[in-house]
């Protein structure tokens, strides 16, 4: 609570502000400013945290400000309660829009956006709507929200605001936030930690439509007077863009930034000069546009805070380092290496039957069969190429199979998507590591344990939790990007835990590692298992596996070559060949 | 009555097919740009606006009415407009959109996206108001005298039907196709044209290849601006145009590149004549107003069941 302070500070000034201006022209100015910074929180909802960029913003504030003077010049009703129809209305309408939309990636979703308000703007057009006015209330102006007081509508805009800033920042703060961000910065990584990304991205265009929409709802009701390019125009869509993007795309405090100083400077430019030369206002705001881009390309927020941390860091630097170095990692596994482990018993926890993949005429995976024991660690190897990510892409739901059966804990998983599997108890890692980079250690595992966590705190023990099972407490706070490649591949094996998978698929975990980097990993690895974890290990090496694993399955060319215990297998000829060519096959067995 | 309604069809046809060419090669200068750099250009539309301008004052200003008369002197003028066009979008380029593009959006969120699409939003807004400023917002025209007579084609089919073509919109199409072709030849053949190629499939391996992404990128950007030029002044003799008329035409560019695939040249040409047919022949059926809503929700329909476009070619993983 204590961050909400700033905020309400800062509502405080704007209110004493609007008590002092008397100038009704000013007054206007003060509540236009509120409004689109609204709709800039609105939109950032949606794009800023999900990073699908729309143009379309304008369909829900159109459909907004719509709402309130139809509905008041043909059922006279209340703006009071047209605002939260417009809402409704804007919600709905962004399921409706999303639920297509969202399909689409990157420009095609920006551009598709585009289409929706600007296809609205000629039906309304059509319908002869080319421009209402509300009807004036004389008889009862509080009750349609005629103010006779301008200053009256600045406060109430005010509240709205705050109102926005607050499920901003409950949405920020909570796994409908975290669960966007994640989305934003690998879409993938998120679907396998468990995440439903439609679900979330469709709950987030729909709780953005819905503020839009009351927005533009309130919008109608200042300026009395509507018109289809006024509402659904392009430049109202820029508008919510270029708040948001000016002051910084993601924050709460973004949209606020950039309404407070685009707004006025637009809007004074068009009184003093507008008259003799039109079109000074948008020069400027262009210009301003650009020089802020090119100096703030990620905007003011972002960039002010970038330069103070840097500022407290340098600052931070010329003091003598205290903190000690950190830690060394949690104590490796004390069972002496080559030891056989206590052979798996358990039952079946997957079984995998005639599984197969084709690309076209490139058959990545064929008929594909084993089964993983609970508690054991297989380790599945192969040359480049031989299908082992695929197999593993099949086996959490990234692609579906062409033919055959994933079942997990008795269950046909085949069909499921990654965040069902993830759900079911099946954990992934990436070859190529896939981190939310701008988030801490401990978030990025954080998100991997909402698939279970009935609450924050939950969530939080469960991270916490599984941070320190693979030794990185110590970097726990530190940025995603800051991490050393050991660092990363252990953070993601701590986000797959997080989830409390009962399956866990590692993706060359190994890879890029030193090697005393790789007996660290190696050793958490052992450790997960000895604690009843089911493990499936791609690599392409066999060495570093030989003492890890139970069983081996070796791919070649998508298809299954040999199947069985670490010594057996790595004698098989048909391995060596496939490692190593045919002449060393004799050279081996001699 | 029958024959008056194949006629109407006809006719519609034949005007699709004439704003069609010209929507095409608008869609081609967009689709260059977009297809090699993967940029969204907002200001497309104004580049336009502006090679409209261009067109207006070199005809009336710059003595080529005198010189050529009132029936070749506005063609002299549009296709004058492109190698001006070409330059203020090479500069645009140079000293703006490359701050944002490239190697240094690498750390950027969403890769510099954002960016790139509100810096673009800038330069729109600038273009815009400040023709408003410039110009004036009097709505101009290039006037040439063949605007108002037309080919007759026919009597067809019995003396029921003809059709007939507007001697300016017809020459607008034929320079367009023409445009259209050389700019093929430009692409296909030439180095430069490769060299673009290569930078729009791999900007990596055409570094590597010795291939200056930044001068392609450049050139890209001057030569989508000024192919768009002159398709808008081919526009312009036949419509007229102010200051503000970069909006409506920007969206009609990125439906046409949708369409005809990301990436694909004449594919971004085929899609500007999509649309160019569908608004026409959308009036048989739907009040004008409702035109423009064709085009959206033929454009929506399109990114929905086949998002790589008619042209754009499926990128298997494998």
């Amino acid at each position: 609570m204590r961050s909400l302070v700033p905020i309400l500070i800062a509502a405080l000034i704007y209110a004493c502000l609007t008590l002092v201006v008397s100038n009704s022209y000013y007054q206007l100015m003060l509540t236009l400013v509120l409004v689109w910074a609204s709709f800039g929180l609105a939109w950032n909802i949606q794009s800023g945290y999900t990073g699908l960029v729309s143009f379309g913003h304008a369909a829900f504030f159109g459909l907004g400000a719509y709402t309130t003077a139809l509905g008041q010049i043909y059922f006279d009703l209340t703006p009071w309660l047209l605002i939260p129809i417009a809402a409704v209305i804007g919600g709905v309408s962004g399921l409706l829009i999303g639920f297509p939309t969202f399909r689409l990636r990157g420009h095609y979703f920006a551009l598709a956006m585009l289409a929706y308000p600007l296809a609205m703007l000629y039906v309304f057009e059509w319908l002869g709507f080319q421009e209402l006015t509300l009807p004036i209330k004389r008889d009862a102006p509080l009750a349609y929200m005629q103010f006779s007081d301008p200053r009256l509508y600045t406060l109430v805009a005010l509240a709205m605001l705050l109102a926005i800033v607050l499920i901003t920042r409950a949405v920020e703060r909570s796994r409908f936030g975290m669960a966007l961000l994640a989305i934003k910065q690998n879409e993938a990584a998120a679907e396998a930690a468990g995440i439903d990304a439609l679900a979330w991205k469709l709950r987030s265009i729909v709780l953005s439509g819905a503020i839009a929409g009351a927005v533009g709802a309130f919008y109608a009701v200042v300026l009395l007077v509507v018109t289809p390019p006024s509402v659904f125009g392009m430049l109202v869509s820029a508008q919510a863009l270029t708040v948001a993007m000016f002051g910084g795309v993601g924050t709460v405090w973004g949209p606020l930034i950039g309404a407070v100083i685009l707004i006025p400077v637009g809007e004074i430019l068009n009184a003093e000069l507008g008259a003799r030369i039109p079109g000074i206002q948008g020069v400027i705001y262009g210009l301003a546009i650009i020089v802020v881009i090119l100096v703030a390309p990620e905007g003011v927020f972002w960039t002010l805070r970038d330069r103070l941390r840097r500022g407290a860091r340098t600052a931070a630097a010329m003091t003598p380092e205290l903190s000690a170095p950190a830690a060394p990692l949690a104590p490796a596994d004390t069972r002496p290496a080559g030891q056989p482990r206590k052979p798996p018993s358990g039952e079946i926890l997957l079984s995998v039957k005639g599984l197969s993949k084709s690309f076209g005429g490139l058959k990545a995976v064929q008929d594909v069969s084993f089964d993983v024991h609970r508690g054991m660690i297989l380790g599945i190897i192969g040359p480049n190429g031989a299908g082992k990510t695929t197999l593993f892409n099949l086996l959490n739901g990234f692609l579906p199979p062409s033919s055959g059966e994933v079942v997990f804990d008795g269950r046909n998983m085949v069909g499921c998507r990654p965040h069902v599997l993830c759900k079911a108890g099946v954990g992934r890692t990436f070859q190529i590591m896939r981190p939310f980079p701008r988030m801490s250690v401990r978030d990025n595992v954080r998100v991997g344990a909402y698939v279970q966590a009935a609450n924050e705190q939950e969530a939080h023990h469960l991270a916490a939790d599984a941070v320190n099972r693979v030794g990185l407490s110590p970097v726990a706070d530190k940025m995603a990007a800051e991490l050393t490649t050991k660092e990363l591949r252990l953070m993601e094996i701590a986000r797959a835990l997080a989830g409390k998978p009962r399956l866990l698929l590692l993706d060359e975990t190994l890879a890029g590692l030193g090697h005393g980097e790789a007996d660290e990993v190696t050793a958490i690895v052992q450790r997960l298992a000895r604690d009843g974890m089911t493990v499936a290990i791609i690599e392409h090496t066999m060495q570093s596996m030989v003492r890890l694993v139970d069983r081996f399955l070796v791919l070649d060319h998508g298809a299954v070559l040999a199947d069985g215990e670490p010594e057996q297998v790595t004698r098989d000829p048909r391995v060596i060949e496939a490692y190593l060519g045919k002449k060393w096959v004799a050279h081996a067995q001699a | 009555m029958t024959s008056q309604v194949v006629e109407n069809v006809l006719q519609a046809l034949v005007a699709g097919l004439l704003a069609g060419a010209i929507y095409g090669l608008m869609c081609v200068g967009l689709g260059l740009i977009f297809g090699v750099m993967r940029v969204i250009n907002f200001a497309q539309g104004d580049f336009m606006m502006l090679g409209m301008y261009a067109a207006y004052y070199l005809f009336l200003s710059a003595g080529i009415q005198d010189v050529f008369g009132n029936i070749i002197g506005p063609y002299v003028a549009i296709l004058l407009s492109g190698p001006l066009l070409f330059l203020f979008g090479y500069a645009i380029h140079r000293f703006l959109i490359s701050r944002v593009t490239g190697r240094r959006t690498a750390q950027l969120e969403g890769e510099g996206h954002f960016a790139q699409l509100i810096l673009t939003l800038g330069v729109a807004l600038v273009l815009q108001n400040g023709g408003l400023i410039v110009f004036g917002s009097v709505l101009a025209s290039i006037r040439t005298p063949l605007s108002s007579s037309a080919w007759e084609i026919g009597p067809l089919w019995g003396d029921f039907i003809s059709i007939f073509v507007n001697k300016s919109r017809g020459i607008a199409a034929l320079i367009s196709i023409v445009a259209m072709a050389l700019l093929a030849v430009l692409i296909t053949r030439t180095r430069i044209g490769k060299s673009l190629r290569a930078s729009a499939d791999n900007p990596v391996a055409a570094t590597y290849m010795g291939i200056d992404i930044d001068r392609s990128y450049r050139i890209a950007f001057g030569l989508g601006a000024a192919v768009t030029a002159v398709a808008g002044g081919l526009l312009a003799t036949n419509y007229p145009f102010h200051p503000y008329i970069g909006i409506d035409y920007v969206i009609v560019m990125y439906a046409g590149v949708v369409l005809g695939g990301m990436g694909s040249i004449i594919g971004a040409f085929w899609g500007g004549m999509t649309i160019g047919l569908v608004q026409q022949l959308s009036t048989l059926v739907l009040p004008t107003q409702l035109q423009n809503a064709a085009i959206f929700v033929v454009f929506l329909l399109i990114v929905f069941l086949r998002p790589q476009g008619f042209f754009g070619r499926m990128v298997e993983r494998t």
